[in-house]
């Protein structure tokens, strides 16, 4: 590959850029000029590590490694997903739901893509596995949040309108269908925009990085499509689960809405 | 003068026999503020209660609707609220809460086959079908619920405070149309209402709240 690399003299130009715009912020009183300096380095220091990780990874292809560092990326994703809802529910199903939705439509979507379409050898190559693994969590995790989000405070909302259909016999299939279906929907805009804007609006970062790592574009292009593709189906089938699971779980046995089982 | 005969399709209505089973039955119903509780209603009976604001009144017709978890066992004419799914129970009991709530705009969408006899019996024109729920005035809105709640024929009726928003004239009809309805499907009712002469009016049996339980009262 002939690309140019990145001497520690490059980052530091970069990063005067940060420092400039800090105190240009601490003129302003924006009173966020030291986060932003917290944050520039909490950046660099997340991503060296990761790197350092990826080395030792890519180094050592183990199967078990690759399982361990996907369990940690899946549980902070499910940690973000809870941290977000507003109304979450009371215990172990506050993590659980999210992360088991995403669980089962990022993995799933990412081993088919390993074993059926992009083939590498072993398949579980980190290289390929553990990019594609954090794109589909990264992406799957708005879903599901914005969707679960929309359930939980829609279903506080309209609480009394939900009893109403209870009340006059409907299934409690019936009294939620229309919530549902609306938090569905808007956990799956997001990738919808995503793809309307890719190559038009925006030129998305994963093919942006093939590029200028010296990949032919129409290389770097089929591989966008091919991730835009299992973005989306991952992201819906995730968004689907979790908000089907966590409708399922707003009523009890006797298909009453139990707003008590969220917080 | 109204009459009943052709409103209701008498098809459903269950024949009473002498088992004391027969009508809704409480055995130690435990909820927030009450209980527990043993009572018996008849079939074709109204009983009244009345109790302080807070006292567990509406608590109580929410937990025979099974919308909330309580303890002890409902049932009716023998079967208990477990032997069936809660939306059959609650179609059976049906529930008339004090503000009633819609889940879509237009009246009409809320129900499946609205008969003009019946909403003629309220005092309601059938063009009210057409307008937006929003548009109706509270005393229209209690008198359709009334009439979203009889199409599924509940054999029991849940009934909290169902005339507090209406004029005196449409307090009369609803008292009919219950009365009749009650007769023809054997209906059992409870009517929870602060005015000691309807209560007089419309039950049999009359009941209020003290303490944790119920007790027998002369109005």
């Amino acid at each position: 590959m002939n690309f140019i690399v990145l001497s520690p003299l490059d980052l530091g130009i970069a990063s005067l850029l940060v420092v400039l715009l800090s105190l240009l912020s601490f003129r302003l009183a924006l009173g966020i000029s030291r986060k932003l300096l917290f944050a520039a380095l909490r950046t660099t220091a997340q991503l060296l590590l990761i790197g350092v990780v990826l080395k030792l990874l890519f180094a050592n292809v183990h199967l078990g490694w690759i399982a361990l560092m996907s369990l940690i990326m899946l549980l902070a994703a499910g940690r973000i997903v809870m941290e977000r809802q507003e109304h979450r529910f009371i215990g172990w199903w506050g993590y659980g739901v999210g992360t088991l939705s995403m669980f089962l439509s990022s993995f799933a979507v990412t081993l088919i893509t390993l074993l059926l379409i992009i083939r590498p050898e072993p398949w579980y190559q980190p290289q390929y596995a553990i990019p594609l693994l954090g794109m589909m969590l990264g992406n799957t995790m708005n879903g599901v949040a914005l969707g679960l989000e929309r359930l939980t405070s829609s279903v506080h909302q309209q609480r009394r309108v939900i009893e109403a259909r209870l009340i006059q016999g409907q299934s409690w299939c019936d009294a939620i269908a229309i919530i549902r279906r609306e938090s569905m929907r808007v956990g799956m805009v997001p990738m919808l925009n995503a793809m309307a804007a890719a190559g038009v609006v925006s030129l998305p970062g994963m093919m942006t990085g093939q590029i200028l790592a010296g990949a032919e574009p129409m290389e770097a292009v089929k591989y966008q499509i091919l991730i835009m593709f299992l973005i989306a189906s991952g992201t819906g089938f995730g968004t689907m689960g979790a908000v089907h699971f966590a409708a399922r779980r707003l009523f009890d046995e006797r298909e009453r809405l139990r707003l008590d089982r969220i917080g | 003068m109204y009459s009943p005969v052709y409103l209701f399709n008498n098809d459903s209505a269950v024949v009473v026999n002498s088992e004391n089973s027969q009508g809704l039955s409480l055995c130690e119903l435990t909820t927030l503020h009450l209980g527990p509780i043993d009572w018996q209603i008849n079939r074709g009976e109204c009983v009244s209660l009345s109790g302080a604001s807070g006292s567990g009144k509406s608590l109580l017709l929410r937990a025979l609707a099974d919308l909330d978890p309580h303890g002890g066992e409902v049932s009716l004419d023998g079967q208990s609220a477990l032997s069936m799914p809660g939306h059959l129970w609650r179609r059976r009991v049906g529930l008339l809460p004090a503000e009633p709530f819609w889940w879509v705009q237009r009246v009409g969408e809320h129900f499946d086959q609205p008969e003009a006899a019946l909403l003629d019996a309220l005092g309601l024109d059938v063009k009210v079908l057409e307008w937006e729920v929003a548009r109706c005035s509270t005393g229209e809105r209690q008198r359709l619920a009334l009439a979203r709640l009889l199409q599924n024929s509940p054999e029991v009726l849940l009934l909290d405070e169902p005339t507090a928003a209406l004029d005196p004239q449409s307090v009369e009809r609803v008292e009919a149309l219950l009365e009749a309805y009650r007769r023809e499907h054997e209906a059992v009712v409870i009517w929870v209402s602060h005015d000691a002469a309807q209560r007089q009016r419309v039950a049999q049996r009359h009941y209020s709240i003290k303490g944790r339980g119920l007790s027998e009262v002369t109005a």
